[in-house]
């Protein structure tokens, strides 16, 4: 293993990772002392810190912020998923389809209900559908325009929210590390996951293309072939994890796209926040 | 004796070519009648692999490298089974199935050797496992095993993240953990469309569908589960 090839490979995608690095002289320095002493068997697990702390949180900081920041996000899916069922011209084309929004719509309030009493007075102002703009005009024009009379329209923008929802939680992961909350926002991040996953089979059926439930390989990280949703997915196409390339993983026949596909990514919170801001009109996230 | 000796020669001339004829160097173990362990190594390149542990493995949660080497007996348990299925799949299989458990199979081949490697001299061996219990020619049989086993690993990392102190083996197995849930989703519309998410269905694994949350096990109590597909002891300390 060779950390400067590493380094080398990370400019290639990231031009900022040694200024990333210095201002973090600490984080370094731990490191090549932490580095003296152990055996080289444990350098990913190293490595790994390392780069954690390079790339570290800022935004959201603290527990309560990122209760919130989910908060927000569950309270966007929700309308949106409640807009759709009450409140559009969608036609589902099954009883399935319908349900499967139904179950999905459900899911989302419960989440927010459960942020919302876990922040107590601390919780953001409650979001209401009419501070969305789910066609996100201002940014994608007239694209999702129909997002609330054509059903293909809103599986696309649906399986864009919860494959973001997905990489938002767990982005935030580290700063709830070792507490009880992390295990409930793992819980909530593994239904996000399986939402994705079922619409991404909805989407596929619809739209008769290829879509898997799983992310799948794709040069710029975006296998929906939807533009418009390239931040969703940026970074997604990635193979090398803790510095150790998946693709033929110690000889075996795992190719690119298994590699893209196993290891899904995280989202920082601005990266996340920028993708909530196209929909949200007023109280934008900070 | 003058057979061995002739098997001796053998040896020399073939160890000399060793460097530009790999094939030959297996053939030449094989001649000389090496056991199937030094075979095994060889196949394996020649690395370090730990041999098949019989006597049982240990699972030491006082730090990050058990809540790991508990991640890696999962993976390699989850990696066992799909193998199995994506050589032989169930001939009602259609070829979208076929396709994703082959699919589903190098995702966990992967996160398996990712542990491995990751782990390095820290990995336990591998696990010997037991799949008499499921028809291998059924889908029913199969797509029920492979819902139980999906829904357990989500299940298992969930409860175990807390257990991380390192941030980036905590992000890591965040981002193994929604393709297992994404595996189980897609494995469970596949038994019956729109349950991916029958939370309500998971409450033995710790789901609270009232709360939207899926499920989250304790490593003791998901390695009880786990249990009837594993021949290997699996012993637990410092839970």
């Amino acid at each position: 293993m060779n950390i400067v090839n590493i380094l080398e490979e990370i400019e290639k995608v990231d031009g900022e990772i040694y200024e990333r690095l210095s201002p973090r002289r600490a984080a370094m320095k731990d490191f090549f002392n932490v580095g003296k002493k152990i055996s080289l068997a444990a350098l990913p697990l190293a490595l790994g810190s390392m780069f954690q702390k390079a790339y570290g949180q800022t935004n959201p900081a603290n527990v309560n912020e990122v209760l919130n920041f989910a908060l927000t996000l569950e309270y966007l899916e929700y309308h949106f998923y409640n807009h759709a069922l009450t409140n559009s011209t969608i036609s589902f084309p099954t009883t399935a389809s319908n349900a499967a929004i139904t179950t999905i719509r459900n899911h989302e309030l419960a989440h927010v209900n459960l942020l919302k009493g876990a922040l107590g007075a601390a919780a953001v102002t409650p979001f209401v559908d009419a501070d969305f703009d789910f066609t996100g005009a201002a940014t994608f024009g007239t694209a999702f325009a129909d997002v609330f009379s054509n059903y293909q329209t809103f599986l696309k923008v649906a399986t864009a929210f919860e494959d973001t929802g997905v990489r938002a939680y767990k982005g935030q992961a580290p700063v709830l590390k070792g507490m009880p909350v992390l295990t409930t926002a793992l819980q909530i991040h593994s239904v996000e996951a399986r939402h994705a996953s079922h619409l991404r089979q909805m989407t596929a059926a619809s739209l008769g293309v290829a879509l898997k439930p799983w992310i799948s390989y794709s040069a710029n990280g975006n296998d929906t072939g939807i533009s418009q949703v390239n931040a969703v997915y940026a970074g997604e196409q990635n193979t090398m994890i803790a510095g150790i390339e998946i693709t033929g993983i110690n000889g075996t026949a795992v190719t690119q796209t298994h590699a893209a596909e196993c290891f899904d990514e995280f989202l920082t919170g601005s990266a996340v926040k920028t993708i909530a801001n196209i929909f949200i009109k007023t109280r934008k996230l900070s | 004796m003058e057979n061995l000796n002739e098997k001796e020669q053998d040896v020399m001339l073939k160890e000399s070519s060793i460097l530009d004829a790999k094939l030959e160097r297996r053939s030449f173990l094989q001649f000389a009648g090496a056991g199937a362990a030094i075979v095994a190594l060889t196949a394996a390149g020649c690395r370090k692999d730990r041999p098949i542990v019989t006597s049982g493995v240990t699972l030491d949660f006082k730090d990050d490298f058990g809540v790991l080497n508990y991640a890696y007996a999962l993976e390699q348990l989850e990696a066992a089974f799909y193998i199995q299925v994506a050589s032989a799949p169930p001939s009602a299989f259609t070829t979208v199935q076929k396709n994703y458990f082959q699919d589903v199979q190098f995702h966990e081949i992967a996160h398996r050797e990712f542990f491995k490697k990751a782990l390095g001299t820290a990995a336990i061996g591998s696990l010997s496992v037991d799949f008499s219990s499921i028809d291998f020619t059924s889908a029913t049989s199969v797509l029920a095993a492979a819902q139980a086993f999906e829904d357990l690993g989500v299940a298992a990392y969930n409860g175990a993240g807390v257990r991380l102190k390192d941030t980036g083996y905590l992000v890591i197995a965040g981002q193994i953990v929604s393709v297992e849930a994404r595996h189980a989703a897609w494995v469970r519309d596949q038994i019956s469309n729109g349950t991916f998410a029958d939370l309500a269905s998971l409450s033995a694994l710790g789901a609270d569908n009232a709360n939207g949350l899926d499920g989250q096990l304790t490593p003791d109590k998901v390695l009880a589960i786990a249990g009837k597909y594993v021949k290997t002891k699996i012993n637990v300390i410092n839970l």
